[in-house]
């Protein structure tokens, strides 16, 4: 595919992998499943900071990695914005800090005048002087989401985003992904164990157990067949 | 008051800090990052002068650096003298000595940064070095400083190492804490407590500068 992102990737051991999808451009993917499916390990993966045994990974007709011609793109070349788990913000570091870090090939006028601009994109005006420990969990990812973009990145990832905050901040959020997905075509690849947030927010479901991406296609059309494995899963 | 081994024991200090720091940055480093397998051991060896008597470690010392050895060989041709009994054989045993002061603390303060943050460096585009320069290094300044006060304020109480080391040489092995010893030795009491409060005063104001500066490095932390 010319555009958009794909992946395949397979291992035995010791994180036993058999992941394939496609995300095209424009599409929001949620990749779905219970805790130890490997979803994180993925997002590791197209980021550039696992390598499994065997895999190839394709992004808008560039190879990041392809085992069997030995080719791996580092993730410092890959430009791909990671909103980890943890936000991982530099504790050292204000907002602005934070995000001019990821913008360093940028003149220093540049670089802060695109990091306010980012800061204002996740309606984060006036706190760029904070340090992470002085902004609320909610602000941090917004802050930690500033960061990914700030490389114009070619795909977007999430790390569970939805889970460990609360409901205003969770709806914010949904929000800020709508937008983001309104104003950019990049692919957007976001981890949940929440059914719910795929279904607001995602153009189609990767179901992941055991490292297999067992199941995929369009969100409503996954969740309204009871017949499905994540209907099965989700039913217990 | 001992002057001359005031100069000296500042001198020893001050030296084996400034080899001490790149040391401690590297090996505490990588300590905190490798896999290795043997790191356990590599550890245990670090953390035995901790746990040895002085006297142990100062005996294998006089033993390994002495002029029948291939280290006091090798010294004696390159820069003749002998490295026992020198300035520059107390240097070595004193680095030796506080390898463990100066590592442990930058070890754990690069240990406590966690992968996610060097992972989200190289999403940021950051190479190795500018991670460890930027990111790394900022982060685990106040545990490497620690460590270096730490060895430094170690150095200047050093005794029986730098005694089988050194002898006490006056101007050239003789540092404070021997002096104080000789002193007390013949029953010159006031000498030896005016030089003990120079010492104590000097480590004491070394160590509390090392807790404000690390209380003012990680505000924000």
């Amino acid at each position: 595919m010319a555009e958009g992102l794909s992946i395949h990737l397979h291992q035995d051991g010791p994180i036993a992998l058999a992941v394939d999808f496609e995300v095209t451009a424009g599409e929001t993917l949620a990749l779905v499943g219970p805790s130890g499916a490997g979803k994180t390990t993925v997002l590791k993966a197209i980021a550039g900071l696992y390598q499994p045994a065997k895999g190839c990974i394709v992004c808008d007709g560039k190879v990041w990695l392809d085992r069997d011609l030995g080719t791996h793109v580092p993730a410092q070349a890959r430009r791909v914005g990671l909103v980890f788990q943890s936000y991982a913000l530099f504790p050292h570091k204000t907002a602005l800090g934070n995000i001019a870090e990821a913008m360093l090939e940028y003149p220093r006028a540049e670089r802060e005048a695109r990091a306010t601009a980012l800061l204002e994109r996740v309606h984060l005006e006036g706190l760029g002087a904070r340090f992470p420990a002085e902004l609320s969990g909610g602000q941090q990812q917004r802050v930690a989401l500033a960061r990914a973009l700030a490389r114009d990145p070619h795909v977007l990832l999430l790390d569970e985003p939805f889970s460990a905050v609360d409901q205003p901040t969770r709806r914010a959020l949904h929000a800020l992904l709508a937008e983001i997905r309104a104003s950019s075509a990049m692919p957007i690849i976001f981890v949940s164990h929440d059914i719910e947030d795929a279904a607001h927010s995602a153009d189609r479901i990767c179901f992941l157990q055991n490292g297999v991406s067992v199941e995929q296609g369009a969100t409503r059309a996954i969740l309204d067949d009871p017949g499905s494995a994540l209907a099965r899963w989700l039913n217990g | 008051m001992d002057w001359q081994a005031l100069h000296l024991s500042l001198l020893l200090g001050l030296l084996t800090i400034a080899i001490l720091l790149p040391v401690a940055i590297v090996v505490g480093r990588w300590l905190a990052t490798t896999h290795l397998r043997g790191r356990a051991v590599i550890e245990a060896v670090l953390t035995l002068p901790l746990v040895l008597p002085p006297t142990v470690i100062g005996f294998y010392l006089l033993v390994g650096m002495g002029p029948d050895s291939p280290i006091g060989r090798a010294w004696t041709a390159l820069f003749g003298g002998a490295l026992v009994f020198s300035f520059e054989g107390i240097l070595v045993a004193s680095v030796l000595v506080n390898l463990p002061f100066a590592i442990q603390p930058a070890q754990r303060a690069f240990e406590s940064i966690g992968q996610d943050l060097r992972d989200a460096a190289a999403t940021c585009g950051h190479s190795l070095w500018r991670t460890i320069w930027r990111i790394e290094l900022p982060l685990a300044w106040p545990g490497i400083v620690t460590g270096v006060v730490l060895a430094f304020a170690h150095t200047l109480g050093e005794f029986g190492v730098v005694l089988m080391v050194g002898g006490s040489i006056p101007g050239e092995t003789r540092t404070l804490a021997l002096s104080i010893y000789d002193r007390v030795q013949a029953f010159d009491n006031p000498a030896a407590a005016r030089m003990a409060a120079v010492l104590m005063a000097i480590s004491l104001v070394a160590v509390t500068a090392s807790f404000v500066l690390s209380r003012r490095t990680n505000r924000h932390g």
